[in-house]
């Protein structure tokens, strides 16, 4: 996380230098200062290690290493992965095995979790739809974010006619609903096995991009006006290597926040989706899936209903925790990273002095502005 | 500001036209109405399957764009939005369920926005301390769990409490069930049954409001002007309503607007587990049934509702923030 955010966020100092450089300098040196600016992010991750300095990377990280419930959510993530990964191997039970000798029987030795109506063991399905949760939550937050910023910064650089456009597709999909769609495409090509949830995926992903890439767009408004993107454009830079080189790897900061908020509520689409049928199609399984199987006799036979839904809660919750560290590591002026505000403990009287003293300071200060004319 | 919110209503207008019929062509498209007929035991007749579906604009061998005109024309001419393959009007089902959806989520909305914004307000005030620390967990909680966990372990733990205490306190199979006769035993008996789906509507809605009001909050406690009123004199507690709260509740306006706007088109999950026929049930349903007509009355209805919201938290931040002006 660390390597990444310092490849690819330039801080905002060096920028800022090698702007004031190129603003004033001629067209043969802003050749040099420009690309200066492009790898001063870059320069920026090593050379401060020398003077003893913390890069922007090491910052967030320590920012983000102070957040408890952001750590143990990525710890518990890493569990999770790992179950997921490795589980299956070590279970002697696959999720598609049927045991005849045990229909719906309750978490024994033999099955940890117990079994479903069909005989099918609950672990071995609550690995496998944690496996493929994880999977769709992460592709559907990084591809969603990856088209967000490809339209959102397409929008923003060319304006005009593309913007409008853009914009104009936006309001449409969010219009209809998205639910509505997902659901429409999966139920209609009917498709089976491993094709529907990659199908699933690749919907939730074209269908999710929209508020962010209105972020983008804004993001990279503000963005335009800076002087080396300006010298960029001068310089003859094409307008994808502008948007490549300057313009994301200032955003990249939103990026990431988005990507890993992101992650959690592809997840609860997924799982909603599957929950209703309308996701993951038998016999693949998702948590979605399988707590609706459990749903219909969760008051008789819970563990069918407990254990996915436990896994579930678990695994949003973490996502959730490291989504909200990351986003308050990475962003300054996040207040919910830790700034003094206000507390209980300043009503009291001490601050009535400072209060007068303000004005008796710059009454001082005319006294003394007009005992310095008369003299 | 009527100029302006009638240019958005002439640009949303068009937006949902373009919208609801690119939903009609795609549900037309993909869905197939006769799967609904194919199971049928004993067989129907091709020929009379195929009848029908000529009768209800749903034949395949009708071209698609011919279909779509004569959708269009009825709901034009005579504001018919046609009928699903098995002959129900999709006009009376979407009339009778809006009833339910609204009934289901009318409380537990309002409460949860009050309940949601106040804790998240108040939160913040108390940074790091215990007391925000558990409600920032809890939230975070409530936040990360999917609204039909929170519904069925509700159903689990009220099963649990009918049979060790051996009455039926909790009810949660549909709107109404068997009434006693006493008075107000219907009345008594809706409010039974909305208990449930109430709550987790409430808890799951209160949590991702308190969550939004909390950053809120500690982005404008954080602000020059609540110092300066502090420094001014002013007491802590009169700087926080006057110069904090106040800042920090116009974002959610936008946010109360588009979720009181979006409240008519139910909610999918929590109508599916506590078995309310509303709105967002019949979504499923028609999508279930290859029911292409109700797809499209679904979509649109529920696209008038985003565009209501949408124009409703315009004039909300409009009339909250003397910093914007309309036109």
């Amino acid at each position: 996380m660390s390597e990444n955010t310092t490849g690819t966020t330039p801080g905002r100092d060096p920028n800022k230098d090698a702007t004031i450089v190129t603003g004033s300098a001629s067209a043969a040196t802003a050749t040099s200062s420009a690309t200066d600016a492009t790898t001063a992010g870059a320069a920026d991750a090593t050379a401060p290690k020398k003077s003893g300095r913390l890069t922007r990377g090491q910052l967030t990280w320590r920012r983000f290493l102070r957040n408890k419930t952001a750590v143990v959510g990525a710890i518990g993530i890493l569990i999770l992965v790992f179950m997921a990964v490795v589980g299956p191997h070590l279970s002697y039970w696959k999720y598609l095995d049927i045991d005849t000798a045990n229909f719906l029987q309750p978490p024994s030795s033999n099955h940890l979790f117990g079994t479903t109506q069909a005989g099918r063991d609950v672990l071995a399905m609550t690995l496998h739809g944690l496996s493929r949760s994880l999977l769709i939550g992460f592709f559907v937050a990084i591809v969603s974010a990856l088209i967000a910023t490809l339209v959102g910064t397409t929008a923003a650089y060319f304006g005009g006619w593309v913007e409008r456009i853009l914009l104009w597709l936006i309001d449409l999909l969010l219009i209809v609903p998205f639910f509505l769609i997902v659901a429409v495409v999966t139920k209609g090509f009917d498709a089976s096995g491993n094709a529907a949830w990659v199908m699933l995926a690749f919907v939730l992903a074209i269908l999710g991009w929209m508020v962010t890439a209105r972020v983008v767009r804004s993001m990279t408004q503000s963005l335009l006006n800076k002087e080396y993107i300006l010298a960029a454009r001068y310089m003859g830079m094409s307008s994808g290597g502008i948007i490549v080189r300057h313009i994301v790897p200032n955003i990249s900061s939103l990026l990431i926040i988005n990507i890993a908020l992101g992650v959690g509520g592809a997840i609860l689409s997924e799982t909603g989706l599957s929950f209703l049928g309308l996701g993951v199609q038998p016999p693949d399984v998702s948590l979605g899936s399988l707590i609706s199987q459990g749903s219909r006799m969760a008051t008789t036979f819970p563990w069918i209903f407990g254990f996915p839904a436990i896994i579930l809660v678990i695994l949003v919750l973490c996502v959730n925790a490291v989504g909200d560290g990351i986003r308050d590591a990475l962003d300054p002026t996040s207040a919910s990273g830790g700034v003094l505000t206000l507390t209980d403990e300043d009503e009291d009287e001490s601050l009535v002095p400072t209060e007068v003293a303000i004005p008796l300071d710059a009454e001082d200060a005319r006294e003394r502005d007009i005992r310095k004319a008369q003299a | 500001m009527t100029r302006y919110i009638l240019k958005r209503l002439l640009n949303y207008a068009v937006l949902l036209f373009i919208a609801i019929s690119l939903v009609y062509l795609l549900a037309g498209w993909v869905l197939n109405p006769y799967a609904v007929y194919a199971a049928r035991q004993p067989p129907v007749d091709p020929a009379v399957i195929e009848q029908m579906m000529l009768r209800y604009n749903l034949s395949h061998n009708v071209p698609l764009l011919e279909r779509y005109g004569v959708w269009l024309s009825n709901i034009v001419t005579s504001w018919d939005w046609g009928r699903s393959p098995e002959g129900a009007y999709v006009n009376e089902q979407i009339a009778s369920r809006v009833g339910v959806s609204i009934r289901l989520m009318l409380i537990g909305t309002i409460t949860s926005i009050i309940v949601g914004v106040g804790i998240g307000a108040w939160t913040a005030t108390r940074q790091y301390k215990i007391s925000d620390r558990v409600i920032t967990f809890l939230s975070l909680l409530f936040v990360s769990t999917p609204i039909f966990v929170i519904g069925l372990a509700s159903q689990v733990l009220a099963v649990h409490i009918n049979r060790t205490t051996g009455l039926n306190i909790f009810e949660f199979v549909g709107e109404t069930g068997r009434t006693g006769n006493y008075p107000f035993a219907a009345v008594f008996d809706r409010l039974q049954h909305l208990l449930l789906p109430t709550l987790a509507l409430f808890i799951t809605s209160a949590a991702s409001f308190s969550r939004i009001q909390r950053n809120l909050m500690l982005d404008s406690l954080g602000q020059d002007y609540v110092r300066t009123a502090r420094a001014k004199g002013l007491p802590y507690s009169k700087a926080v309503t006057k110069h904090a709260l106040r800042t920090a509740l116009i974002p959610t306006g936008t946010y109360v607007a588009f979720t009181v706007a979006t409240m008519f088109t139910g909610a999918t999950l929590t109508e599916t587990v506590f078995s309310f026929n509303g709105i967002g049930r019949y979504l499923v349903e028609t999508i279930g049934g290859h029911d292409v007509n109700g797809v499209t009355a679904v979509a649109a209805f529920s696209g008038v509702c985003v565009i209501v919201g949408a124009i409703l938290s315009d004039i909300v931040v409009a009339v909250l923030d003397p910093r914007v002006r309309l036109g």
